[in-house]
């Protein structure tokens, strides 16, 4: 890993820690008042708050855990970096596209 | 009746495989004496790399029970209670034969971390005068007993995992020459220690540290090595 990766790994982390105490609380909170599907989905369409937080969150979670795979790859595949490097670029576009259509989901829908 | 310590060595090259020898146990023997015994006494055609016997040099290294250590200064009574020694050649460099290494990676990553001093003067010029209390030259100080024994790089997961990571010895020695006043390497240092293979690969698992014979702590130079990289990095000193 390179200085720039490594800068990007913990400038994702240090985003993502008070995002996912956030996101535990609401869970907390959410599940203590029972709320149901309907009830969250009434609160979140709509809501530019919750598409820039959870937009954030699924930004930041992508590149961390893109780099982090990559970091497995090298070191316990037979592939070399360059390669590494492209399959964990995929991993991360994946999980970027399946969290977009997640937060879309939840705050256009 | 002289008690007996079952050895078992290393005997060949990487095929190689572990022979076991009976060697009279001594009062304050080291395990570096066991080798020598054998050699001595038992097979001649043993080779294995050793020079002041005191722990100064560095070239004894082995394997001993599962651990890197530096056999001239290690005891058989702290490392085989059971009387059984298993003695190898240091892991994650290549074996020449017996207990016997090559050294020449590990010291090409100590010249790819940039480990040698670049003066700031000429001979004809004075001294500088560098304060011991100084920050900075506390800094240097910590690590500058390495010995280059090996072993921090036999230890060293992420070198094993990792055939292009320079290892904690050469970073440690990087980290010094970066807090030493004298040297003139600065961002060029720091740009050979940034890059793949360099300290942002270290994963601090510290056994490094652990086990270090001079008790230095291999893992806290390469965190301030990442701490100076990243300020470097982001005042756009250095690239990535």
């Amino acid at each position: 890993m390179n200085v720039r990766l490594y800068v990007w790994q913990r400038a994702t982390a240090a985003v993502m820690a008070p995002l996912v105490l956030i996101h535990i609380a609401v869970i907390f909170y959410a599940t203590r008042k029972g709320m149901t599907a309907a009830d969250i989905l009434s609160r979140t369409q709509g809501s530019i708050v919750w598409a820039s937080y959870y937009g954030l969150f699924v930004a930041a979670a992508s590149i961390h855990a893109a780099i982090g795979v990559r970091n497995v790859l090298t070191e316990w595949s037979p592939l070399n970096n360059r390669h590494a490097g492209r399959l964990a670029l995929l991993f991360g576009l994946l999980l970027a596209a399946l969290g977009t259509r997640a937060v879309f989901a939840v705050v256009l829908s | 009746m002289v008690a007996e310590l079952s050895v078992s060595l290393w005997r060949g090259g990487m095929d190689g495989c572990y022979e076991t020898y009976s060697v009279p146990q001594r009062e304050s023997q080291t395990v570096l004496d066991v080798v020598t015994f054998v050699q001595r006494y038992i097979d001649p055609t043993l080779s294995y790399r050793f020079a002041c016997r005191v722990g100064v040099c560095g070239s004894c290294a082995m394997t001993v029970n599962g651990r890197p250590r530096w056999t001239c200064r290690t005891h058989v009574a702290k490392v085989a209670g059971s009387g059984r020694l298993e003695i190898g050649p240091l892991e994650n460099l290549p074996v020449i034969k017996d207990l016997t290494t090559d050294m020449q990676p590990f010291f090409e990553k100590w010249q790819k971390a940039q480990g040698v001093f670049a003066p700031t003067k000429t001979r004809h010029e004075e001294i500088e005068q560098i304060r011991p209390d100084s920050p900075a030259r506390r800094l240097a100080d910590a690590a500058i007993e390495c010995i280059n024994c090996g072993v921090c790089y036999a230890a060293c997961d992420t070198v094993r995992w990792n055939q292009d990571y320079f290892g904690p010895a050469a970073l440690t020695r990087a980290w010094t020459l970066v807090n030493d006043e004298r040297d003139a390497g600065g961002s060029a240092r720091l740009q050979a220690v940034a890059g793949a293979g360099g300290c942002h690969s270290c994963h601090s698992h510290q056994s490094c540290h652990e086990l270090c014979p001079q008790a230095l702590n291999p893992t806290a130079a390469i965190a301030g090595l990442k701490r100076r990289t990243t300020a470097a990095y982001l005042k756009g000193e250095i690239k990535a």
